[in-house]
């Protein structure tokens, strides 16, 4: 049968693949947001597991709880995303230098 | 190699391969439509898992809603994609080296013997009766029904939070004014005029 460890596998590929995301594309703003989505199916997918090996289902109510919060995020994400769009005219994170951070 | 292995490395590798695909795709809704991919093989994934509720949730509330969302947004913004791109190659190094050592850490730590079959072993599904749905309800709204509560209203504030950031005023635009309307009374509207009347002129 398939070991646990073979799920967590596949979660720590995905965990890696978005975060090389983040660093490969710190321009475009949007293929950042779609990274943060995957970073957080990466950690869900560990939960799942968990939930499964360990028979315990309180693993998948935390995910369900991270659904919400992701939905939410990239909700408001994407409203700034716009709001940022219409001002600047630009999604460019280099463009985005306003408070001198 | 059992149906359930087969299904397993077949939807594992189509969801790393259009992982890979959403981070180095050139076109941003190319981007988006292999994360719709990436997210129904996990789907999938999780079906193997009985965790049957949360794979249809993952389709319907991020293929059929966030995702449309992502793909709107995308579409209505005037993206400049090479300018988009510049720096990827330079980046592209630094990004792998770091890439390889996590995950070369985290597989290190997931085949360090914790996680095999022999400690873990996988445990028998459950029976056809069982409503993986029915169970997870019964849970969220007794031990966890004050975090539902609190991602309610997680949710609400998140749409007032978009509604109020994207809503724009135009000042050329009218706007119809419903309370004025409604307290308008005959004298505000109607002048009664009373003219005297004028000879009739014969011809």
């Amino acid at each position: 049968m398939i070991p646990l460890s073979h799920y967590l596998i596949v979660g720590a590929l995905l965990f890696a693949i978005s975060v090389v995301g983040i660093f490969l594309n710190r321009k475009n703003l949007v293929i950042i947001l779609m990274a943060i989505e995957l970073l957080l199916l990466a950690a869900n997918m560990n939960f799942v597991a968990f939930s499964h090996y360990l028979g315990n289902l309180s693993g998948q109510v935390f995910v369900f709880f991270v659904l919400t919060v992701a939905a939410a995020e990239a909700a408001i994400g994407l409203a700034i995303l716009i709001v940022l769009f219409r001002t600047r005219r630009s999604i460019n994170v280099q463009d985005l230098d306003h408070l001198k951070g | 190699m059992t149906f359930l292995q087969m299904i397993f490395y077949v939807f594992a590798a189509i969801l790393v391969v259009s992982s890979l695909l959403v981070v180095t795709v050139r076109n941003p809704v190319r981007a988006a439509l292999f994360l719709v991919l990436a997210f129904f093989s996990a789907a999938c994934l999780w079906l193997t898992l009985e965790a049957e509720f949360l794979a249809i949730t993952l389709v319907l509330v991020y293929v059929g809603a966030v995702m449309v969302l992502f793909l709107f947004v995308i579409m209505m913004l005037d993206i400049d994609i090479a300018q988009m791109r510049a720096g990827f190659a330079n980046y592209l190094p630094l990004g792998l080296i770091v890439a390889i050592i996590m995950a070369g850490e985290l597989t290190l730590v997931m085949l360090s013997g914790e996680f095999g079959d022999a400690e873990l072993p996988r445990p028998a599904g459950h029976s056809a009766d069982y409503s993986n749905t029915a169970a997870l309800g019964r849970l969220v709204y007794t031990d966890y029904v004050y975090t539902f509560e609190l991602a309610a209203v997680i949710l609400l504030v998140a749409i007032i939070a978009a509604i109020s950031l994207t809503l724009r005023r135009r000042p050329e635009t009218r706007y119809q004014a419903p309370e004025e309307q409604v307290k308008v009374r005959k004298k505000d509207r109607l002048r009664i005029v009373k003219l005297p009347r004028r000879p009739e002129k014969r011809p």
